[in-house]
């Protein structure tokens, strides 16, 4: 049997090496995913967004076993940061998820940004297709959460969830622009802190001031590591989707998403096409020495690339 | 970007002691690979789970209380037991050369005591993985 | 210390003489590195003067043996009175092979025993649970219920002997096993002396052998506090420990900067419980590491038992003078021993022996030269304890207090260690404490940089290890290593079976539930865990239902 019928199949070490094989960009996987393109579209996503020691990994272990005590089938894509210098990554997520690892119904895979920015990694669209394809009724993605270049997750996620801990003070404000637009359920983690309702104030207030359609993101108090409100939690997630379904926003959502995605996969092939042609015989070296030299600038440097393309 | 060697450093057992562990994955990270670090207390069927899901190319594992002679080898066994003959298994910790042999031939292809150098680790790493 | 006028001419000649005298040396003879540093990394410079420790006051910073404080020492003769407690560490296996060797020790004049448990004993799980296959009897002795502690005491009397139990998470279950053997040999509490561990936070920081979490281990440690003061007085009810912390990878100034803010942590807690700070803190002891660099561990030492003076006097309102004086064992540095040419590792140890004499330690313990290996030979550990009987005896260090004092390096080091040491302490205050600090992580990293940073320095050769990176050897020569014998899960495991079988089994339940019941209270727990003990529950019992009310707590990993 190969990788995609044992896939099929409910085989965890087949869906693992098709994202790995996505991450390597093989082509193989993407034939995978197109022959069992059809099969996507039914698990739902959930974006995990938050800055760092929110407690996004706790809070996601917690809201995977509600889930798990339904019967749900749950992936979980746990993303950090990939060195700019080494190119490695250090991905710690699984270590508050140490439970789960023996579940059967649950799949947790790390992955590294591999240098691209917006908070997830490139495989990481493919990933949740091959989670979908393996059966996920639900999965979570876990971003690197840095706070405005968390934007990317939106066009993944059918919720996105933002995680927060009392007395962010200044850092609220600072980050205030991007989070109030993107989330669609706001969690304050670490509930038994001093200072929980006074964050919960501000956000609410700061909703007020960006009324946002019909639909208005709620602000749960939680605490993930005492295990407190998180049914609550999970009912306004599940909330947001049930208004999604019901309004058929939903549709609109994911056809907005799958635009960019496509975009997206155009944008990265062309640069692809741009770049060998640039590359090829070191033209590229040779020009920026021409421009640095002041011979040529940098826009007639540009036209001369895409002359090639047109060719 | 090279795709990068994923390696999954874990303490199996009770052992608390994880300076070397944590040196080992900083080591590997700057060498370019991606560490997934499952923490302490895993029990062999953790480490395994994780291994099958994240798709590892090498499983590294530290202990420092003498339980290595039991805990390596049912890692070994347990990965060739979910059908996985392609990842690299090393240990490291407080061992005495006596158990390597043993260890070695229960399938820990490689044995780093206290004093290896993290470079020696590394280069074994790239010389020894199965999957290209 | 010197006057002013002095100091002048000293700042002068010392300017003469490091731009002629030294100048000339160095355009003949460059010095072997550019800079160079103490064990922990900080500048050592060429030279130290009067003009370095021109604001110290003698009376105000360095005082008197066993006068505030305390630098000099916490006790006025010192090694004069009374050498240092040799105690050395053990146990393995079994109650009864431990128990042998204690006799051993106690006959070749070790003055305290010191025990060393399992990992399964340690996390508070008996023998024949699922987590401790694999670890039965590998680091220490199991035991799993009071028959084992009887077994592991018998013969021995625990009214003349001190025993420091080296147990944290479930000390509680086997301090009130310690008690009821003495009941047993006739022996009232109020005649025991010894020391637990208990010293949760560092669990967390470095050692990671922690069940329940902060909060409600805290309890469990006043609890303890609050029993020992009125029923144990003689008992040290914790170990503040730094040695851990050192071997995780900190440097010499995290070492009591990290220890001492968790000292801080127990008294602000046990005072909230509502205990008067005199009344428990003469009995808090600590725990240092002894590494290479002999000065800089010198100089640590008596740092620390000034900041700590000062902190008990100026932040807590201490009055009693014990509660000032910061008492401490050492054990040798562990992560120093090398698995290569394992012989010179007694000389290791035996340059951290004097480091911890001349620092003023009250207690000692000498690693074996095996033990990069696995656990030490009866010969290896009888050389450890002759080390220090001969530093004791024939090295001279022993006969007058405190001799480097004066010497104007160690001095300026030692201040230089203290201040470090407070602004880490604030730095930790301002995070809201050691745990808060725990829970951000913060401690945890600042050792994993120093460790790394070590490594890094080893692997560059920038800090030579004999042996290891530098004069090594075709390493051929085998040594004898101790081997444990794998039947000790399986005669454990029967021990259990025979005793669940032959003990009351309704009366176990019944303590067993008392103490759930109280353990959702406030009540100090300790009487009734020792009814449970006496009951012949087992650890694994009486921890799990701790664990039912109190939880587990769950490892946050910062890299």
């Amino acid at each position: 049997m190969n990788i995609e019928e044992r896939l099929l199949q409910g085989d965890k070490r087949a869906c693992a090496r098709l994202i790995s094989l996505l991450e390597n960009n093989d082509q193989k996987a993407v034939d995978i995913i197109k022959r069992q393109y059809h099969k996507t579209g039914n698990a739902y996503v959930i974006g995990v967004t938050g800055s760092p020691g929110s407690g996004k990994s706790t809070l996601t272990d917690r809201l995977t076993k509600e889930l798990r005590a339904e019967g749900k089938k749950v992936g979980i894509l746990a993303v950090d940061p990939t060195s700019p210098f080494s190119g490695g990554a250090i991905l710690g997520d699984r270590i508050r998820m140490s439970d789960l690892a023996l579940d059967k119904d649950v799949f947790i895979r790390s992955m590294g940004t591999r240098g691209y920015l917006g908070g997830i990694s490139k495989a990481t669209w493919g990933a949740v297709k091959a989670l979908d394809i393996y059966g996920c009724d639900y999965i979570f993605i876990e971003t690197v959460g840095v706070g405005q270049s968390e934007v990317d997750i939106v066009k993944m996620a059918d919720t996105v969830l933002m995680v927060m801990i009392p007395n962010m003070g200044d850092d609220i404000q600072a980050i205030k622009a991007g989070i109030m637009e993107i989330a669609d359920v706001f969690a304050i983690n670490k509930s038994d802190l001093d200072g929980a309702d006074k964050t919960k104030l501000e956000i609410e207030m700061n909703l007020d001031l960006n009324e946002k359609s019909d639909y208005r993101p709620p602000v749960e108090k939680v605490s993930a590591i005492k295990n407190e409100d998180i049914d609550t939690l999970l009912q306004k997630v599940r909330d947001h989707e049930n208004y999604l379904k019901t309004t058929g926003k939903l549709h609109e959502r994911r056809r907005r998403n799958l635009k960019v995605e496509i975009v997206q996969l155009v944008e990265e092939e062309l640069l692809k096409l741009i770049m060998q042609k640039a590359l090829e015989g070191d033209l590229l070296e040779e020009l920026s020495h021409q421009v640095e030299k002041r011979i040529q600038d940098p826009y007639t440097a540009k036209e001369r690339i895409i002359s090639l393309i047109r060719e | 970007m090279d795709k990068p060697i994923r390696v999954l450093v874990a303490k199996p057992g009770l052992d608390g002691h994880d300076r070397g562990a944590k040196v080992i994955a900083r080591a590997l990270r700057d060498a370019g690979m991606e560490v997934i670090y499952t923490g302490l207390r895993q029990t062999p069927e953790q480490i395994v789970a994780a291994a099958v899901q994240e798709d590892v190319d090498v499983v590294a594992m530290s202990i420092l209380s003498g339980a290595h002679n039991h805990l390596f080898p049912k890692v070994v066994r347990l990965l060739r037991e979910e059908g996985i003959e392609d990842v690299l298994v090393l240990g490291g910790g407080v061992i005495p050369e006596d158990d390597i042999p043993g260890l070695v031939e229960s399938g820990v292809e490689g044995i780093f005591t206290p004093g290896t150098p993290t470079k020696e680790v590394i280069e074994f790493i790239k010389e020894n993985i199965k999957r290209k | 210390m010197y006057d002013e006028k002095k100091l002048e001419q000293i700042r002068t000649s010392f300017t003469d003489w490091d731009e002629n005298k030294v100048g000339k040396q160095l355009s003949k003879h460059p010095e072997r590195k550019e800079t160079f540093t103490t064990g922990s990394d900080k500048k050592v410079e060429r030279l130290y003067t009067p003009i370095d420790i021109s604001e110290m006051d003698y009376e105000r910073d360095l005082g008197y043996p066993g006068e505030y404080p305390y630098t000099r020492g916490v006790q006025p003769t010192m090694y004069r009175g009374r050498f240092w407690t040799m105690r050395q560490y053990a146990g393995f296996a079994t109650a009864e092979e431990s128990n042998k060797r204690y006799k051993y020790l106690l006959d070749q004049g070790q003055t305290g025993l010191s025990v060393a448990f399992d990992l399964p004993t340690q996390i508070g799980y008996d023998s024949d649970h699922g987590l401790s296959e694999g670890e039965v009897g590998k680091v220490g002795v199991a035991i799993d219920s009071l028959r084992d502690m009887e077994i592991l005491f018998d013969g021995i009397p625990l009214d003349k002997v001190s025993t420091s139990m080296t147990i944290n998470a479930p000390a509680s279950v086997l301090l009130a096993m310690y008690i009821a053997v003495a009941e047993k040999q006739g022996v009232s509490p109020d005649k025991l002396r010894g020391t637990i561990q208990n010293d949760i936070l560092k669990e967390y920081i470095a050692r990671g052998t922690y069940i329940f979490p902060v909060e409600e281990s805290m309890r469990l440690i006043t609890n303890i506090f609050e029993y020992c003061s009125k029923e144990v007085p003689k008992w040290n009810t914790i170990s503040i420990s730094g040695y851990h912390i050192r071997e995780a990878g900190s440097t010499a100034a995290q070492e009591v900067a990290f220890t001492l803010a968790d000292g801080i942590a127990y008294v602000d807690a046990a005072i909230k419980a509502g205990l008067d700070v005199d009344d428990f803190a003469p009995r808090l002891s600590f725990f240092f590491n002894a590494h290479n660099d002999l000065l800089e561990e010198v100089s640590k030492y008596r740092a620390a038992r000034r900041l700590w003076a000062r902190i008990m006097k100026e932040r807590f309102g201490a009055k009693k003078e014990k509660s000032l004086q910061l008492k401490f064992h050492t054990q040798t540095a562990g992560s120093t021993l090398t698995a290569q040419q394992p012989d010179n590792n007694i000389v290791r140890v035996a340059i951290q022996t004097l480091a911890a004499v001349l620092g003023g330690t009250q207690s000692l313990h000498t690693n074996s030269r095996d033990e990069a290996l696995a656990l030490p030979t009866e010969d290896s550990v009888r050389i450890a304890l002759r080390t220090q009987q001969i530093v004791a005896h024939e090295s001279g260090v022993t006969e007058t207090v405190d001799p480097l004092a004066g010497s104007f390096y160690i001095e300026s080091l030692t201040n230089d260690i203290e201040k470090e040491a407070m602004d880490y302490i604030e730095k930790i205050d301002n995070l809201g404490g050691a745990p808060k600090a725990i829970e951000k992580g913060f401690i945890q990293k600042e050792i994993q940089n120093s460790a790394y940073k070590y490594q890094m320095q080893v692997e560059e050769q920038e800090r030579i290890v004999v042996g290891v990176n530098k004069f090594r050897i075709e390493e051929t020569e085998k040594k004898e290593l101790l081997k444990v014998d794998p039947h000790v899960e399986l005669l454990q495991k029967k021990k259990i079976e025979n005793l669940k079988s032959t003990r009351d089994n309704d009366k176990v339940q019944e303590a067993l539930e008392v103490l759930k019941a109280k353990a959702e209270t406030d009540e100090n727990l300790m009487p009734f865990i020792i009814d449970a003990v006496k009951e012949y529950a087992t650890l694994g019992e009486v921890c799990g239902v701790l664990r039912e009310v109190f939880g587990e707590y769950e490892q946050s990993v910062i890299l």
